[in-house]
């Protein structure tokens, strides 16, 4: 294998393992309440400026943001589920869709009012130097947030298959009814599930804000990646979203390599389309 | 008899309007602006409103009669007008292309899979030089004959559009009494009930989707006649696709006035804080939009028209008590 197709692929891997961190969020609401949050993405952006803003008050690098904008963002899912998400749940399918839609606009304008529309960046060595494996070199904000991604993305795995709190999720999810003659309160469980969901996209908003530019639109680019990863996945499966997020995150740099920058979302998106049309469970969703 | 005085006053009104606001150009163009918004909500009513298949997407059909008015003009020198007919053909062709496989897909699966169309066609559109890539095609610069249909004044576009929109409206109206409008009601309240009844299912949402898509193709053409130019965020752009959503559901999806009526409270909105806040107020224009937008799903969730419990929604209403 020659030296820059490896390093494209541990790029990929390394990016991949961030979309399924922001895409676990996105598809635990889908699998749990059959919401779609089109405002996920513009949770990842919110949680980019939270990175930016404790970078400019206190120059606070990666340990200080991703556990601030995990709280902010968790605090900011919360919210919006006790606001909007539980009471949109009951009406049509359509008001759903307006719903987070409504409420993605307004995260993204308020952020685009607030900051204005220029790219904001951290500096470039907040992380040190990158890390060189023999032909391999990779940049100390990638490896973080690769390293960061997987390690969060398998920790929500287990909280979710090896806790009680999993289990009276996934018992809400099944039946919120039966759940409920058990003694379960099926609306504090579907508001720690946003919590989990938006505190995940926290932690990967702050990761991504390390290596990407942050602008107020840039939810809308990340939220069409996690679309794709959990089709790809399955809908309501963290392990799928994990999956599929490292296979598009090489998938991406591969054709970005192979065939030019330009085609890298073509590829994507036909991918997309073909997973609906021939498997549209996903990869390891159940049918 | 009194329902039939206050209607034709309001058809007087709408016909009158530009002599109404004469002294105010600006009005006039607003007046066009929202009858063109609700040209393309109502297109998009038949899929998403009658049949309840809610896309995401319509920007693809949306730019296909942008693109196609534009670009006949560019490269073989027609009046814009010209690429009408052709945007809605390929419209309704694309339409019949990508329905097959995504309207087997119910629910939120429709409504990815058509995001994803939209989002697959912008970017080839950006970077398909015959099509201006990302820089975008304009309409001719000064116009030629009368048939450019290029005018200083909003009033002829008025009505333009207002005669479409009664097309339009006319046509939904025979399609909500034929056997058609009942299938796809039928369809919307539930699709496993309406097959067991013999109801061709997928072939009626095929035929309400390419016939959406080509209404659609055609507001986007009137725009590009209107705007004379044409790129790929203002044809093929996401938002193109949510606000036809927006429009509609606000009114009230799946009504015939519905989108009238959305796009009547939006487009002014839009536009006046658009006016008021002005360069920098672009971002709160949004905030405001996103603001309304959720306040509606949240207290309106079946629009502004479901207040006046039209009968449609009645019986909608009753039909379900009694499946109940």
């Amino acid at each position: 294998m020659s030296p820059i197709l490896l390093q494209v692929i541990v790029s990929g891997l390394l990016i991949g393992a961030v979309y399924a961190l922001f895409s676990s969020g996105l598809t635990l609401i889908w699998g749990m309440m059959n919401v779609i949050n089109f405002a996920h993405g513009d949770f990842v952006m919110l949680a980019m400026y939270t990175a930016f803003v404790v970078w400019t008050l206190f120059e606070g690098g990666p340990a200080a943001s991703i556990p601030i904008a995990a709280l902010v963002l968790a605090t900011i899912g919360v919210l919006s589920y006790f606001l909007l998400v539980r009471h949109v749940m009951k009406g049509p399918m359509l008001a759903q869709i307006l719903g987070t839609f409504g409420l993605a606009l307004l995260l993204r304008y308020s952020a685009f009012w607030y900051f204005g529309a220029n790219f904001k960046t951290l500096p470039d060595n907040l992380l040190g130097p990158p890390l060189v494996v023999g032909s391999v070199r990779i940049d100390a904000p990638r490896l973080l947030a690769g390293t960061v991604g997987l390690i969060v993305t398998l920790l929500l795995h287990l909280l979710l298959t090896h806790t009680a709190i999993g289990s009276r999720l996934l018992a809400v999810s099944e039946d919120a009814t039966a759940a409920q003659l058990m003694g379960i309160r099926p609306e504090r469980m579907q508001a720690i599930a946003w919590a989990l969901a938006a505190g995940s996209a926290g932690i990967a908003g702050a990761l991504i804000a390390t290596f990407f530019y942050t602008s107020p639109t840039v939810g809308e680019t990340l939220a069409i990646v996690a679309f794709v990863t959990v089709a790809l996945g399955g809908f309501g499966s963290v392990p799928g979203a994990l999956v599929a997020g490292l296979l598009i995150g090489t998938i991406e740099g591969l054709s970005a390599y192979l065939i030019g920058p330009v085609y890298k979302d073509v590829i994507v998106y036909t991918l997309f389309v073909l997973v609906l049309w021939f498997r549209p469970q996903g990869l390891m969703g159940k049918t | 008899m009194r329902r039939y005085l206050f209607g034709q006053i309001i058809v007087l009104l709408v016909v009158i309007y530009p002599l109404l606001t004469m002294r105010v150009p600006v009005y006039q163009r607003l007046g066009a602006l929202v009858l063109l918004a609700a040209i393309g909500a109502s297109a998009w009513n038949l899929i998403g409103g009658y049949a309840g298949q809610v896309s995401v997407g319509h920007a693809v059909f949306f730019g296909a009669g942008a693109y196609a008015a534009t670009a006949v003009y560019a490269h073989f020198g027609l009046p814009p007008i010209a690429g009408a007919p052709l945007g809605a053909l390929i419209a309704i062709l694309v339409a019949a292309l990508i329905g097959v496989p995504t309207l087997r897909l119910s629910g939120h699966y429709f409504s990815m899979a058509t995001i994803a169309m939209a989002e697959l066609m912008r970017v080839l559109v950006s970077n398909w030089q015959w099509l201006g890539g990302a820089q975008g095609i304009s309409g001719p610069a000064v116009p030629r004959t009368v048939l450019d249909l290029s005018f200083a004044s909003a009033v002829p576009y008025y009505y333009l559009f207002l005669a479409v929109l009664a097309a339009i409206l006319l046509l939904t109206w025979r399609i909500e009494a034929s056997r058609m409008g009942f299938y796809l009601r039928a369809i919307k309240d539930s699709e496993r009930a309406a097959r067991a009844l013999g109801v061709a299912a997928g072939r009626y949402k095929l035929y309400a989707y390419m016939l959406s898509a080509g209404l659609t193709a055609l507001a986007g053409s009137l725009y590009a006649v209107m705007f004379g130019f044409v790129d790929p965020e203002s044809a093929c752009g996401i938002l193109i696709s949510v606000k036809m959503l927006i429009i509609a559901a606000l009114g009230g999806s799946g009504l015939l006035f519905g989108p009238l009526v959305g796009a009547l409270i939006l487009v002014p909105l839009e536009e006046i804080s658009n006016s008021l806040l002005g360069g920098r107020g672009a971002g709160l224009t949004f905030v405001a939009y996103g603001a309304i937008i959720v306040i509606i799903a949240r207290f309106l969730p079946n629009g502004i028209l479901a207040l006046l419990a039209f009968r449609p929604a009645k019986s909608a209403e009753t039909e379900r008590g009694h499946a109940a």
